[in-house]
């Protein structure tokens, strides 16, 4: 299957654009992504990751651009498209006076299903999210974690077949977050297309692809070992001290390019590790400062991110 | 060696029948960064409330700098800085007028106040946007005039609640910059995160679990005292059914995701990379790599945190139930 026809199964998205009030939140995205495919939006708060996702729900209206979901336009088409889409906003209005299990017959109904049909799929459902036996919990008293996890109970009731999930693990303990990633994991697993937005870095190194966001564009995108390989030979980590002296040693190297600071860790992105890796050690010594550790390191999304925003300055 | 910045003891909140903050006590010495790690709702913020003086807890006390969070909160809000999640600038007023309205507010006024002011402005990084509106400011920098407000009248103490939330990494990075540059100056910072890498480069670090503190030491002592076994980092296709095996292999504490690789605590001795990776191979995966690594902040908070939670929902360790979202047709 070439790219086109996959993408045209799951998302495919042209030429975005909305603005609000004069400022193009989404400024001309383009969005492939295929079934069995997790795709992560990553960017700060304000990038346009959350207005993209509800271009696509249609809870937008695009300025300009075109999108399929599942093969149906989500403008001409969009009751299909929906019929086949998952969506968690970032707050998700659970009702807080019904039970766990009143929210998904709830949200199933409105989804057009009943009888016994909605009920196998809401005990299916929450045995999938691990809420069995929490059925009769009101969902107000709930821990955040499992609320997220009701949330996207919902978000599934109608086994959507391309699910958008935005900052599904924003505020959730780090337990709760591996849960609700290897939720993500197993519905991709099972041909899901998946599109989840969120400001952790280290999470979104699960995804498959990935898209940097910044002032609505995609900066870049691909693999996440495609987007750290372009850094790989470039950092290099100095554990020293005093900050003041290792900050100014450090920025005067002809080859560091760029140096950020952790208390007395620091991340040093290179032209290239050799001259740094030779001449550092001493110039540090002669300024006075103690150096505990300096070697090369594998770059991470978080630098990448970095030296891509530098560049675009 | 001076008195402690905080001393909290046994603080309690309840607001009706829930418990935000549950007997919670520590100390913060002068001078460090102290975080704060835990997940929203565990109580972090009500603890910041109760040490300003803007809570009353329902029992314990606590003294910030000194003085009694309950008979002196005017004292202690007067020498403390307080940056809240949602930082209250003035989107209509200029970063100046922002801050020479704070300034005010904490009775900074005279021939001082103009001084400070640039002073704060530079320290923040903002020096040639004074005359811009907040409203117009990108995040990163609207994150660094909150910060300028809570520093306008030279606090010695310095509460920051997630200020690095939903700012780009460039900033976050700028922005504990800062941090460590005002704790060099003898400023003590207590700082509530979700990062763990933020949070792993804190001099000392709570963590918080539904009203509870659950620990509270150097991020290395942590480390030492609640996990106490060997880190391995994985490589292993495919990932997910890996991570299910690993969980089930005898001597595994913990398994989790770690990026896209697996990420698990065996008892201490238990295995070689060596082993790992044939028994990897006899359940029929194929493992790439298996690694020595570091215990994480993580596995600190997953062995605190469930010990302490027996009462919530189970975590997904091995489910059984495949995906109910199967890309056929919807039913």
């Amino acid at each position: 299957m070439s790219d086109a026809t996959a993408a045209a199964a799951g998302i495919d998205a042209r030429g975005m654009r909305k603005a609000f009030g004069g400022v193009a939140a989404v400024d001309g995205i383009d969005l492939r992504v295929r079934p069995g495919e997790a795709y992560g939006l990553v960017g700060p708060d304000g990038a346009g990751k959350t207005t993209a996702l509800r271009l696509l729900v249609g809870a937008l209206a695009l300025d300009a651009g075109t999108a399929t979901v599942a093969g149906h336009d989500i403008v001409r088409d969009a009751e299909r498209a929906r019929a086949l889409l998952g969506y968690l906003p970032q707050r998700f209005s659970l009702y807080g006076d019904l039970t766990v299990a009143e929210n998904v017959a709830f949200f199933g109904r409105v989804r057009g299903m009943s009888g016994d049909r909605l009920a196998q799929r809401a005990d299916e459902l929450l045995g999938f999210v691990g809420l069995t036996g929490f059925e009769d919990r009101l969902a107000g008293v709930l821990s955040g974690g499992m609320k997220q996890k009701l949330g996207l109970a919902c978000a599934l009731v109608h086994a959507p077949r391309v699910l958008l999930l935005d900052e599904p693990t924003g505020g959730l303990d780090p337990l709760t977050r591996q849960d609700v990633w290897r939720l993500i994991i197993r519905l991709v697993a099972e041909g899901a297309t998946v599109v989840v937005s969120t400001p952790y870095m280290d999470e979104a190194e699960r995804c498959n692809r990935i898209g940097f966001m910044a002032k609505g564009r995609i900066l870049t995108e691909g693999a996440p070992r495609a987007i750290t390989a372009a850094l790989a030979g470039r950092l290099l980590e100095l554990v020293a001290r005093p900050r003041g002296t290792v900050l100014s040693v450090a920025r005067a190297d002809p080859d560091v390019e760029d140096v950020l600071a952790f208390g007395t860790r620091f991340h040093l992105r290179v032209r290239s590790e050799d001259g740094p890796l030779a001449r550092l050690p001493a110039a540090l010594a002669a300024a006075g400062a103690t150096v505990d550790a300096l070697r090369p390191i594998a770059p991470s999304l978080e630098d990448a991110f970095i030296a891509l925003l530098a560049a675009g300055r | 060696m001076a008195e402690p910045a905080i001393v909290a003891r046994n603080l309690v909140k309840r607001f009706g029948a829930f418990t935000a903050v549950d007997g919670v006590s520590f100390e913060v010495p002068r001078g460090e960064v102290v975080g704060y790690l835990g997940p929203n709702g565990s109580g972090k913020t009500t603890t910041f409330r109760m040490l300003l003086g803007l809570l009353r807890p329902t029992s314990g006390t606590a003294t910030v700098l000194g003085y009694d969070i309950a008979r002196d909160p005017d004292r202690i809000r007067s020498r403390v800085g307080y940056m809240s999640q949602r930082f209250a600038l003035y989107d209509e007023l200029t970063v100046r007028e922002n801050l020479a309205f704070y300034a005010g507010l904490y009775g900074l006024i005279g021939p001082d106040t103009a001084p400070r002011l640039r002073e704060v402005t530079a320290l923040a990084g903002l020096t040639g946007r004074d005359h811009e509106r907040a409203g117009r400011l990108p995040g990163g920098w609207r994150q660094r005039l909150a910060l300028a407000i809570a520093l306008v009248h030279r606090p010695e103490l310095l509460l920051l609640d997630e200020p690095t939330s939903g700012v780009d990494p460039e900033a976050r990075r700028a922005f504990w910059d800062l941090i460590y540059d005002l704790a060099e100056s003898g400023t003590t910072v207590l700082v509530s995160t979700h990062y763990m890498d933020e949070a792993e480069h804190c001099t000392r670090l709570g963590i918080m679990s539904r009203g509870r503190l659950l620990a509270f030491d150097a991020p290395e002592a942590l480390k030492r005292a609640a996990v106490g076994g060997d880190a391995w980092d994985i490589e292993a296709a495919p990932l997910l059914p890996a991570l299910e095996s690993i969980e089930r292999f005898p001597g595994i504490r913990r398994a989790g995701l770690l990026g896209d690789r697996v990420h698990a605590i065996a008892r201490r001795g238990a295995y070689t990379a060596e082993d790992l990776g044939a028994r990897l191979a006899d359940a029929g995966f194929s493992a790439t790599r298996v690694a020595a690594a570091e215990v994480s902040l993580e596995d600190v908070f997953s062995a605190l945190a469930t010990s302490a939670d027996p009462d919530d929902a189970p975590p997904l360790a091995s489910p059984t139930t495949p995906a109910p979202t199967a890309p056929g047709a919807p039913p």
